[in-house]
């Protein structure tokens, strides 16, 4: 070509030559484009909406930590006799015992803690006006003085059934 | 094809690769589980709570919460009656205690449990640039804490403050709905704890919820209703001074 002897076809492609250039540079930008988008772009994205389908997976498949009360009524059944019988029947177990889902997995070696009923029920009792009318509320200062509130009550059935010792002196003869 | 000693040793890695997309698109836990037949919402009692915070204690523990931020909290109502569009509104601690006994028992006093209310047009995941936060086919929000880059978009952007950015993480958290807990069965950890039933949760394409017999008998009411969020958090009982 340097002879200066020119041919058309050579000639349109030298014509044309920085227009290839810029088209092989253009088409191997894309290709890298495309590789790398495939490589960063998770294969999931986009599989539900514009985010990483599988993290809804991810997310759904942590641990749990609280068990449900339909696990502990399994074995423990004397206590669902128990609640059946008063108010607390409605209380799930979890709401005062705290979370126990590794107690379920392992009953044996894992023990749920002694509760203190007087910190326990207080959450729950300490009066407040804010709290529905209709809620048994209690002062626990006037009402016990600091004493433990399962040294009257049973917990899973509150209510004080006036039996022989607990009977006002008047009325136990009766 | 024949399947030649060679092309099997070929085809094997791409087999082992295309494998883990299909299995990171399942639920291993809950395999019966089936995104499309639920749609998640929730009912609050507000006459039933008791303002007790087992529902705020159990969050944290169930998903490790961080001390000092809520994915679910209470808030105690003071309304005077003379000064309606200002209620005194107090959460300490998130109510995770309790509360202190209120100096000033006039008026109306009353217990507001708040958490994310799962907006089916929600403000937060619009805003999001990068698809860390997205409601899912069966309508909870949720956030992918390894895409978020901890923008504070969607903090900002929702009306009911109930996004945080986690500081050891530095990404976006948020209430899931115990989406961990509903996928397989279970209520969420607040439900499942709370004492009176103030909190339920509700499944709205199950014809065989009762949700559907109580929003049908009873007045109920979403937060910031003029917001057009879609919330799916219902409250019963609701003041007119709650914001």
């Amino acid at each position: 070509m340097a002879s200066g002897v020119r041919r058309g076809g050579l000639n349109l492609l030298k014509d044309i030559e920085h227009l290839i250039r810029l088209a092989a540079v253009m088409a191997i930008a894309l290709v890298a484009f495309v590789i790398l988008r495939a490589a960063v772009v998770p294969r999931s994205f986009g599989q539900y909406g514009h985010y990483r389908g599988a993290a809804i997976a991810e997310i759904a498949s942590r641990p749990v930590a609280f068990a449900g009360h339909n696990v502990c009524e399994g074995c423990h059944t004397d206590v669902v006799d128990q609640k059946k019988e008063g108010r607390h029947v409605v209380v799930p177990c979890e709401a005062c015992h705290g979370a126990q889902a590794k107690h379920a997995d392992d009953p044996v070696s894992v023990t749920p803690a002694k509760l203190d009923t007087a910190v326990v029920c207080a959450r729950c009792h300490e009066a407040n006006s804010a709290k529905p009318k209709t809620f048994p509320q209690v002062a626990t200062a006037d009402h016990s003085g600091g004493l433990a509130c399962d040294t009257c009550h049973q917990p899973h059935r509150p209510k004080i059934e006036p039996t022989a010792d607990t009977k006002p002196a008047t009325e136990r003869n009766k | 094809m024949d399947i030649t000693r060679r092309r099997l040793l070929m085809l094997l890695p791409a087999a082992a690769v295309a494998w883990k997309y299909v299995q990171a698109g399942t639920f291993e836990a809950s395999p019966n589980y089936k995104l499309t037949d639920h749609w998640w919402a929730m009912l609050i009692d507000i006459p039933k709570c008791i303002g007790c915070g087992s529902c705020v204690r159990a969050c944290a523990e169930e998903n490790n919460v961080p001390e000092g931020y809520y994915r679910t909290w209470i808030e105690r109502y003071h309304v005077s009656d003379w000064n309606f569009e200002r209620p005194e509104v107090e959460s300490p601690n998130g109510g995770k205690q309790g509360f202190p006994l209120n100096q000033d028992a006039s008026g109306k006093n009353f217990f507001v449990p708040k958490l994310c209310n799962h907006c089916a047009d929600s403000p937060c995941t619009q805003v999001c640039p990068v698809g860390a936060t997205f409601v899912t086919p069966d309508g909870v929000v949720l956030v992918d804490k390894s895409y978020c880059l901890g923008c504070r978009y969607c903090v900002q952007a929702c009306p009911y403050g109930c996004r945080f950015i986690n500081p050891k993480t530095n990404t976006a958290e948020k209430c899931t709905l115990c989406y961990h807990r509903i996928t397989k069965g279970l209520t969420t950890a607040c439900c499942e704890v709370c004492p009176t039933g103030a909190r339920q949760l509700a499944d709205l394409k199950n014809p065989k919820d009762p949700i559907h017999e109580f929003l049908r008998t009873h007045t109920v009411q979403v937060l910031k209703p003029h917001m057009a969020t879609g919330s799916k958090v219902f409250y019963d009982g609701m003041d007119g001074s709650v914001r």
